[in-house]
């Protein structure tokens, strides 16, 4: 057993690490739907386009800090945009109505992204201290994949204090349960739903800037995938839930790379295990772990 | 008699091209229990929620202090010192009691404690019951609850909808007995009710409204020994 771990133990090192990178992304579904009760399908693209900014800042010749201040201002920037122009015109419409408007922003990323790349695959820089490679247990990575779990933890503590013990999270607890009654209470709802989008796309960027620093290049279909698995992660843990985000994200991560150590025949098999696990959940609990009894909004 | 605190004039309020209140005129004079009764329906809830913000008005204005705040948005309602407990409590079940009571007082920025003693002086259950969860509460103590977290925004007006519904008649009673003890704190109120037997004892004021049009007024005494109101809503 002890042998077969330490054989393995840099998958289960990439699985905790990669499901960090999901985690950090999955809050953003989630948060954004217990608010809106909207999935934010424009989401992944939003953090691919943070990884071409930092493509682009560094080929203009910034330096690393101020590239790395930039995807996080402009990611943050591009995500209250979008909700704005895209989503809050239609906050008295049906809902789905604001889901295909949140499908035509992720195509428009992403014909944006090619457009801009010319759909050639870039290179995404190394960011010194993230590459650096690191030696755990007979295992050799990048520091990224310890930086990632743990940031991450770090990054959540954060958020669930900030939604428990302060004002705007208060707000934000209310806005999520009842626009009407929050705005009697005088809450401006937008400024709330406009810092959940802050939130969101500032896990996004600091997520780009670990996940992309792992695979090392973008191209404009770069969100689809992780963006897609960040969602299933949202779905399992239930989605509203941002504990239940977390945890799903790293069971995900972790499963789909433990998989490969059973072999080359398997590895193939790591995405579809995510979402055969998704169509599991939906059949046998819809709700996923923490995910709040089906009572819609009225 | 005590100067004007509220001045609605010539209110309409459309939902979808249905008009539910067809132009109303009424005063709140500062001070005073004033109350809107009549059937569902005939456009109560749709008065108040106009002056909340909550509507925009079709036509008419709402004055409160000689200012004209028709259209103006629910944040700047509260803000002037107009609060409404709205229809069915709605109490934010999943936070705490002592957060139910805090985020009333969302715009404040001044210490509150003085204003949860009192609070918490009114109803000693919700001081009782204040770490746990709002959903918990009975539907009593929701509406206390409600009261409370209306109070907290430090209001001039207090606005209520249907406080008795639902509630055991003991309970109702509770509740008028607070309405009269808010208002002899100085704060005015405005009370839409069904429960028009009680609504006129309490009040000093009453508007009969029928159908989107004010038919009647008069003190709560003359409104209670009006034959038509006694016929139509108090079945004596």
């Amino acid at each position: 057993m002890i042998e077969f771990l330490h054989e393995n133990f840099r998958y289960l090192l990439s699985g905790i690490s990669v499901g960090g990178q999901y985690a950090l992304i999955a809050i953003g579904y989630t948060m954004v739907y217990g608010i809106l009760r909207l999935i934010n399908f424009a989401h992944g693209d939003v953090f691919m386009v943070a990884g071409l900014i930092m493509v682009y800042a560094i080929a203009g010749g910034l330096p690393m800090w101020l590239s790395i201040i930039l995807v996080i201002v402009l990611t943050v920037v591009l995500g209250v945009a979008i909700e704005r122009v895209a989503y809050k015109p239609l906050r008295s419409s049906p809902r789905m109505s604001v889901m295909i408007s949140a499908i035509g922003v992720s195509y428009l990323l992403q014909n944006c992204a090619l457009y801009f790349t010319g759909g050639l695959p870039r290179s995404y820089p190394a960011i010194p201290f993230l590459s650096k490679q690191i030696t755990i247990w007979g295992a050799t990575t990048k520091m990224v994949t310890l930086i990632t779990p743990i940031l991450t933890l770090v990054l959540v503590l954060a958020l669930v204090f900030l939604i428990n013990h302060t004002k705007i999270g208060m707000a934000m607890r209310a806005v999520a349960k009842d626009f009407e009654t929050s705005q009697l209470m005088g809450i401006k709802i937008n400024s709330v739903i406009s810092f959940t989008f802050v939130i969101g796309c500032f896990l996004a960027a600091i997520g780009s800037l670990l996940y992309f620093s792992n695979y090392t290049t973008v191209v404009p279909t770069s969100g689809a995938m992780p963006g897609l698995k960040a969602f299933v992660a949202a779905v399992f843990g239930g989605i509203g839930s941002i504990p239940g985000a977390v945890i799903g994200a790293f069971i995900i991560g972790i499963c789909e790379n433990i998989i490969k150590a059973f072999g080359q025949s398997w590895t193939v098999f790591s995405d579809a295990f995510t979402f055969v696990l998704l169509i599991i959940i939906l059949l046998v609990k819809p709700t996923g772990i923490f995910g709040e009894k089906a009572t819609d909004k009225v | 008699m005590s100067e004007t605190i509220l001045k609605i004039n010539d209110l309409k309020v459309n939902y979808g091209g249905i008009e539910a209140v067809k132009g109303i005129s009424f005063d709140v004079p500062a001070g005073q229990i004033v109350t809107l009764i009549g059937a569902n329906g005939a456009g109560k809830s749709s008065t108040l929620r106009a002056i909340a913000g909550l509507v925009k008005p079709s036509g008419g204005s709402i004055e409160f202090e000689g200012e004209n705040i028709t259209g103006l948005d629910p944040t700047s309602i509260v803000t002037k010192g107009i609060t409404l407990v709205p229809e069915g409590r709605k109490i934010f079940p999943d936070l705490t009691v002592l957060e139910n009571l805090k985020i009333g007082a969302y715009l404040r920025k001044d210490d509150l404690t003085d204003d949860l003693n009192w609070v918490y002086d009114l109803f000693p259950r919700l001081k009782e019951r204040s770490w746990q969860e709002g959903g918990t509460l009975s539907g009593g103590e929701q509406q206390m609850l409600a009261v409370g977290r209306a109070l907290m925004s430090r209001p001039k007006v207090i606005m209520m909808d249907e406080p008795s519904l639902g509630l055991a008649p003991i309970i109702v009673r509770g509740i008028f007995d607070i309405i009269k003890e808010i208002n002899k704190r100085g704060v005015t109120v405005l009370l839409i009710e069904q429960n028009a037997n009680m609504a006129l004892k309490t009040a000093h004021i009453g508007y009969v409204l029928e159908t989107g049009r004010l038919t009647m007024s008069g003190s709560g005494e003359e409104l209670l020994a009006n034959e038509q109101v006694k016929a139509a809503y108090l079945g004596t």
